[in-house]
Parts: C-alpha cells; sequence; structure tokens
C-alpha cells in the first residue's frame, strides 16, 4: 500500500533564503504525524507546502500515491483546520460547513446529509444559524473542525488549531482529536510548538529545527532515544538533564565522571555501554534520577548529591541539584523528605542514558 | 509612602456650571458655522424687493418658493435659460456611475493588494497612494490629450473616466487597508474549500466590507459631485455637471443679480451630498473606525 503522503527531498525558499532543507517524510493511512519545533523552524511553511497553499522550490509531494506537487490546494483532497479557524464571518455556522460542498456543486440533499451528520457528530446542531461572532472560542474550534470533517478527506492538515484555546479548553479539545482520529481512522498532519502535545497526539513526531528534519520516529523513540541534543533538550518537561561528563572506557563498560562545585567528582559505571569518546554530554531525564531504594535493575547506580532546591509538584517533588557545571532536576516521590542544603543518596538509571557528542550534538549509543 | 493630601471634590454647582459653559460654548460654534445655511435658506425664499429692503439676517416676511422653481427650471447661462434642472441630471448621470466603479475596482485592487500578495505590491501600492497627492491641475493637459485620443472628449463618459481613474487611488487605499485587519488564513481556508480568486472576493470578503463601501462611496461622492475643474475643463455644452452650470448661473446674470435665485441654487446644487451623509452617516463613523475593532 502506497504512504497516504510521502515528502520527496523537498525544499523551500523565499529568494535566498531557505526555508525547508532537504525534508523527507513518509506516513501510512491512518497515522497522525505530528510536526514539532520551536517558532520558526518552519513547520507551518511545510504544512502549508502539503497543503498546496505555498509553492515548493524543490522535491515532491505525493498524496495517497499521487503527485500533487503541482496540484492546487482544492484538488489536493485535504481539509485544514487553522490556527486563527479562519470561518467565513457573514456566514452562519451551516453556510460554513457546506460552503466548500457548494463550492464543489454538491447537490443540497447531500449538502444537508452531510451537514446533518458532522453537526451531529461534533455536538453542533444546536449552533448551525449562528454566526461565528457569537460563539465561543471552543465551539468556532469545532466548526472549523467540522468544516474539515465535512470534506471527507484523504489527509487532514491541523496548523496549531489549540493555540488560541485556554489551557482547559485545549487539554478538553485535544483529547477530542485523539478520539476523532481513533474513530475515523483518519490520517492527520497536525502542527504545534506544544510538546505535550505532540506527545500525546502523535503515532508518528517530526521534530525539526530551522528547517531542517532533527528526528522522525514514534514518541516512545523520540522521548526515549533522542537523536540529538536538541531533540532531548526539546521534547520533554522538565527538560532532560544534559550533563557535561568524562568518560574513561574499557571494552564492556565506561566510567563517568561529572564534575561538582566543592566535592569530589560524581562517578557512575555505565555497565552496558563501552566504546565512548573522552568527552560526552550524558543525558538522562528527570524521572531516570530518584531517590536511592526506588529504583532497581541491571544498570542502576547511587551516589551521594547536595541539594540545592526542592520543588513540589503535587505528584512528584522536583529536586533540583548542581552537577557539572548544569542544574540537574531529579524528579522523585511526592513524600520525600528531602530538604534543600541536604546531602541525598539518589539513584541513576543509566539503562535509559543518553550520550550525545558536545560538538556536534550527535547520539553517541 | 507619601502623604496624599486632601483634595476636596469639585462642589456639584462648580460643575454644573462648567458643564452650562461647555454647553454654551459649543452652541456658539454650531450657531456660527450654521448662520452661512441660515443666510442661503431665508434669503432663498424671499424675493428680490424684500431682499433689497430688509436685512440679510431676518426671517422672510412672504415666503415664496418663486427663486428655487427658477433656480432649478429658469434661470440663464449664458443664452440657455433652463435652470439647473438639465445639469442636476448630468452630475446625476455622472456621479453615480463613477462612483460605482471607482469603488468596485479600488475594492478589488485593496483585496489583491492586501491578501493576494505577489511581487511588487508594495511598489504599486506606493504608487497608487502618490497618486492621491497629485494635484488636479496637473493632470489636465495630459487628460485632455489622452480624452481626445479615447474620443470621449467633451462627454459624460469622458468625465466619468477622469473621475474613475483619479478616485482609483483613494478607494485601494480605503480597502486596502480595510482588508489588510484581515487574517490571511481566511483566503487560505477558501482556497482548500475550492473557492478562487472571484468566488472568495464575492462570497467572503465583499459581504463583510459594508462599513468601507459606505466610507468609500461617501468620499467618492462627495468629491465627483463637488468637483469643478474636471467638470469645467472636460465638458462643453450640454455635458457640463451642476457644479459649473452654478457657476455659469451666478456669474452671468444681466441686469438685476438675483441673490435669491441664487441662493437656491447653490443649496439645490448641495442638496444629494448632504443626502447622502444623513442617510449613511452612521456607516461612516463606523467604517472609519473599523479595524480598530475586532469581531
Amino acid at each position: 500500500m502506497a504512504p497516504i503522503l510521502e515528502i520527496k527531498n523537498l525544499y523551500k525558499s523565499y529568494g535566498s533564503l531557505e526555508i525547508l532543507k532537504d525534508i523527507n517524510i513518509s506516513i501510512d493511512k491512518g497515522d497522525f504525524l505530528v510536526l514539532v519545533g520551536p517558532s520558526g523552524c518552519g513547520k507551518s511553511t511545510l504544512l502549508n507546502c502539503i497543503a498546496g497553499l505555498e509553492d515548493i522550490s524543490g522535491g515532491s509531494i505525493l498524496i495517497d500515491g499521487h503527485d500533487m506537487t503541482h496540484v492546487s490546494p482544492k484538488d489536493r483532497n485535504i481539509a485544514m483546520v487553522f490556527q486563527s479557524y479562519a470561518l467565513y464571518p457573514t456566514m452562519s455556522v451551516a453556510k460554513n460547513i457546506t460552503f466548500g460542498m457548494k463550492v464543489r456543486g454538491v447537490d443540497q440533499a447531500t449538502q444537508k446529509r452531510k451537514l446533518d451528520e458532522v453537526a451531529k457528530q461534533l455536538q453542533i446542531e444546536q449552533l448551525l444559524n449562528r454566526r461565528p461572532g457569537q460563539l465561543s472560542g471552543g465551539q468556532r474550534q469545532r466548526v472549523a473542525m467540522g468544516r474539515a470533517l465535512v470534506r471527507d478527506p484523504k489527509l487532514f492538515l491541523f496548523d496549531e488549531p489549540l493555540s488560541n484555546l485556554d489551557a482547559k479548553l485545549r487539554v478538553e479539545m485535544r483529547s477530542e482529536i485523539k478520539k476523532l482520529h481513533h474513530n475515523l481512522g483518519a490520517s492527520m498532519v497536525y502542527v504545534t510548538h506544544d510538546q505535550i502535545e505532540a506527545m500525546t497526539l502523535a503515532t508518528k513526531i517530526v521534530v525539526m529545527k530551522s528547517g531542517v528534519l532533527q528526528q522522525v520516529g514514534s514518541p516512545a523513540e523520540i522521548y526515549n532515544r533522542p537523536a540529538n541534543l536538541f531533540v532531548a533538550d526539546f521534547m520533554g518537561s522538565p527538560a532532560m538533564n544534559l550533563i557535561p561528563a568524562k568518560v574513561t572506557c574499557d571494552a564492556s563498560s565506561s566510567r563517568i565522571e561529572i564534575a561538582r562545585p566543592d566535592a569530589d567528582p560524581l562517578v557512575l559505571v555505565d555497565q552496558s555501554n563501552g566504546d565512548l569518546p573522552e568527552d560526552v554530554i550524558i543525558g538522562l531525564r528527570p524521572e531516570d534520577i530518584v531517590e536511592a531504594g526506588y529504583r532497581s535493575g541491571q544498570n542502576v547506580q547511587t551516589a551521594t548529591c547536595h541539594v540545592d532546591m526542592v520543588e513540589p509538584a503535587g505528584a512528584d517533588t522536583f529536586v533540583v541539584s548542581h552537577l557539572g557545571g548544569k542544574e540537574v532536576t531529579a524528579r522523585l516521590h511526592a513524600e520525600t523528605q528531602a530538604t534543600p542544603g541536604q546531602d541525598l543518596n539518589f539513584a541513576f538509571d543509566l539503562a535509559k542514558v543518553s550520550y550525545f557528542e558536545p560538538d556536534t550534538g550527535r547520539r553517541l549509543n | 509612602m507619601t502623604d496624599i493630601p486632601f483634595q476636596p471634590r469639585r462642589s456639584n454647582t462648580s460643575r454644573l456650571f462648567l458643564r452650562v459653559l461647555l454647553y454654551v460654548l459649543i452652541a456658539l460654534f454650531a450657531l456660527y458655522y450654521l448662520m452661512p445655511l441660515f443666510v442661503m435658506l431665508t434669503t432663498s425664499l424671499k424675493s428680490l424687493e424684500e431682499i433689497r429692503t430688509g436685512s440679510l439676517i431676518a426671517l422672510p416676511r412672504d415666503i415664496t418658493f418663486e427663486p428655487w422653481q427658477k433656480a432649478w427650471s429658469g434661470a440663464c447661462s449664458g443664452v440657455t435659460c433652463e435652470g439647473l434642472r438639465p445639469y442636476f441630471w448630468n452630475s446625476v448621470l455622472l456621479a453615480v456611475p463613477a462612483v460605482l466603479i471607482s469603488t468596485l475596482l479600488g475594492a478589488i485592487n485593496g483585496y489583491v493588494i492586501a491578501q493576494w500578495r505577489f511581487k511588487g505590491a508594495n511598489l504599486i501600492f506606493s504608487a497608487m497612494l502618490f497618486g492621491c497627492f497629485i494635484p488636479f491641475q496637473v493632470v489636465l493637459l495630459p487628460m485632455a490629450r489622452v480624452l481626445g485620443i479615447m474620443d470621449i472628449a467633451g462627454t459624460i463618459s469622458g468625465l466619468i473616466f477622469v473621475h474613475v481613474v483619479y478616485g482609483i487611488g483613494f478607494t485601494t487605499l480605503f480597502f486596502r487597508n480595510y482588508y489588510v485587519t484581515i487574517p490571511q488564513e481566511l483566503v487560505k481556508a477558501a482556497k482548500v474549500d475550492g473557492a478562487g480568486f472571484f468566488r472568495i472576493f464575492w462570497a467572503i470578503f465583499l459581504p463583510l466590507s459594508l462599513p468601507i463601501i459606505v466610507v468609500t462611496v461617501i468620499w467618492q461622492f462627495t468629491q465627483i459631485w463637488n468637483d469643478f475643474l474636471f467638470g469645467v475643463s472636460f465638458s462643453q455644452a450640454g455635458t457640463q455637471p451642476i457644479t459649473v452650470a452654478l457657476n455659469n448661473i451666478v456669474n452671468s446674470t444681466t441686469g438685476v443679480k438675483e441673490y435669491n435665485v441664487d441662493m437656491a441654487a447653490a443649496i439645490i446644487a448641495a442638496l444629494p451630498t448632504l443626502l447622502v451623509y444623513v442617510v449613511a452617516g452612521k456607516y461612516f463613523i463606523r467604517g472609519l473606525t473599523a479595524g480598530s475593532v475586532k469581531g
């Protein structure tokens, strides 16, 4: 089966400014692809290129096996939801949803039937005669989705659809989109700068930075095995601890030395990774540094560190310490007795560790 | 902390006094501005006899509509004595199409410049903006030449053409500034929905534009109706607009100066613009402040 969306060697530039460089992505039917990255990384431009709203400077875009590189948006069999919703302000909700069908010359009876279907699905039946100006943010969001759903497209495109909503509504709509994806089995491409949104929604994540793909993979892959320092730092909250360290290796294990202020270096021995360069940056997620005794496993090492700060966050308590010149955050259970200024025994789960090359940021293990 | 000195609130009587003073001032200014209109109106309702003998600002003793009738259909300009009537219709025939065409073109221009960005869009917009500031006198001779080449010199169509060309700069400016506040995503959404350039314009942008259409129509109508220079330069006997005819009537009387007829004629010439303001004035203010308020 041909992938539903295939992007090959895509380039996009405005004059001499290159916005997107050599983008290659392929997703299968039913995939939920999330494009994530900091603002200005080109993710929205990429989405506009997929929609055909922006011309591309090189490469090709295939939708369901057909070359769509030079096809106009209306013939690409896509539907798009915009950040500002872009509802037609002078039309009623019903007209907003049926406008596309009207333009394509779909007959009245079909329009009515599809409108009713979608309105029921999104629970906006009672809003059909209202104008967009009379709707709340969440309702507008639903109407915008209705306009996309009614098209029954091969591919749904979402351009930061939740960023105009307040925090509570955003979480609600997020799970609603996820449900929708599940129920429809539709293929979706979703742009966001919110890495939590990316993690919760995606079956596949693309992390971008300055127009270049950093990593493509499942949420678990991206989270557990980031391809470089940028991805490691960008995904996850609080961010992954990235600590400069010195390594001495023998055949199968590595002795990791992390400098500490006013104390001997912290030494950890990784039993399963050998063959590392002398200078590395080790990456450990906060949840992989816990209070000693709360984690067991082959490759768990304990060491005593100075506690600088304690931040209770309800479900967990975050403890900050200084290692290798960086603030290192550990995620402890909520009932921890840790207090600032105290020395505490930590367990470092080296089964989850990532190593990066300091100069290139590339992943080493 | 610094001590805040105790400040007595201004007493009610002094506040009332200031309020009254304000209203008196406003009334005085209003009176000052309305005075000429009052003199025109009263004079136009007096007989010549009464004008000669009475005071300028006195109310008419015997109201007569004869001057109005004469101004409308009997006053002489040069050799013809048909009053303002034929010229009034000339102006209507000239102003209505010119306003409609220039407004529509301005709307399309503004739509393109604001929403369909293309290379050089800003340059073209600046050039149009510059066109707004070219004085009328500068274009007189070249325009006369162009009208000659197009074979519409001295016709109402020729005057319509002149006013449309001269008006496009302003109308484009109005619509561009209005449309630039509308998010570009609207066009994108419509494109994905399959609508084309004109479909998006008709179905989405024009219905949004009522306030700015009203502003543009008022502006253009006032400009075109009140224009004298183009009217006197590019018309000939029979195609003159009302402003030119008014001038001819007032300036070409032989013998006694008929002030009452002149005043009536002037009021007739000014009535349509007044009417447009009264009918559409409410939208005018709304249109001017539109864009600052988002729906």
